[in-house]
């Protein structure tokens, strides 16, 4: 359990870090309030671990790379937050095309990921 | 810059405590329900919701710290890739009920949360510029 524990902070650290330089890019230098940063993220993560998972890679590379990395890559915390604040700021057809978009688009890659043929 | 260093340790932190709770109970899923990452990513939208409108907006800790924390703890501590992968695996196992209450649960659950999170931190500011 140590060891994963070190596979998943180390995954964590890189996996928040990327995130983080995703999130600027994407959040701020587009002139919209759509949150393109976190989206990016929430879906290249979703997809890269579903290619993860269908690998089937030792357990290894599962916790560093799936529970600690794509699992900080990605965000479910700071997508709510951001539909709330787009709904409380009367931006609610960018709320309601951020949110119908991270869960279709999501899982639909997730799965796309899990299911390819290797 | 330093932030991301800070982002990344902060990371770590919140990737550990997503990874323990998700041991913690029963090993993340109970009856095939992926129990640990939707208390995760509850827990974490409500915490977020509240820091960001208690602690954040108000700018009374150093801007560096504020993101560690959000960004990198409590972004970390939540995951949708894991959320992804687990509801197609319930639904391509068939699970179809299970399937549906982990998409209801964690996408209304979720909204919920964040809003109730973030009313909390804006009741609690106006309790300390007003105090009665």
């Amino acid at each position: 359990m140590i060891l994963h524990s070190l596979l998943v902070a180390i995954g964590g650290f890189f996996g928040a870090m990327g995130r983080f330089a995703v999130s600027n890019w994407g959040n701020h230098s587009q002139r919209t309030s759509f949150p393109y940063g976190t989206l990016a993220v929430n879906l290249l993560g979703s997809f890269a671990l579903g290619i993860i998972v269908d690998f089937d890679w030792p357990a290894f590379w599962q916790f560093l790379l799936g529970t600690g990395f794509m699992g900080a890559f990605t965000t479910f915390s700071t997508y709510n937050i951001e539909l709330i604040q787009r709904y409380e700021q009367r931006d609610k057809q960018t709320a309601i095309l951020y949110l119908i978009t991270s869960y279709v688009a999501g899982i639909g890659l997730a799965w796309l990921g899990m299911s390819l043929p290797l | 810059m330093m932030t991301y260093i800070w982002v990344g340790l902060a990371g770590m932190i919140g990737a550990l405590g997503r990874y323990y709770l998700g041991l913690a109970v029963t090993f993340g899923w109970i009856g095939g329900f992926p129990v640990g990452t939707l208390l995760a990513n509850l827990i974490g939208c409500f915490v977020l919701g509240w820091f960001t409108t208690f602690v954040v907006q108000r700018h009374i800790i150093q801007p560096q710290l504020a993101t560690a924390i959000s960004t990198g703890l409590i972004g970390s501590f939540t995951t949708f890739s894991t959320f992804s992968i687990e509801t197609v695996q319930l639904i391509t196992s068939a699970h179809w009920l299970s399937a549906g209450l982990y998409l209801l649960l964690s996408i209304g659950g979720g909204l919920l949360l964040a809003g109730w999170g973030y009313q909390a931190g804006k009741r609690m500011t106006k309790k300390q510029v007003f105090p009665s």
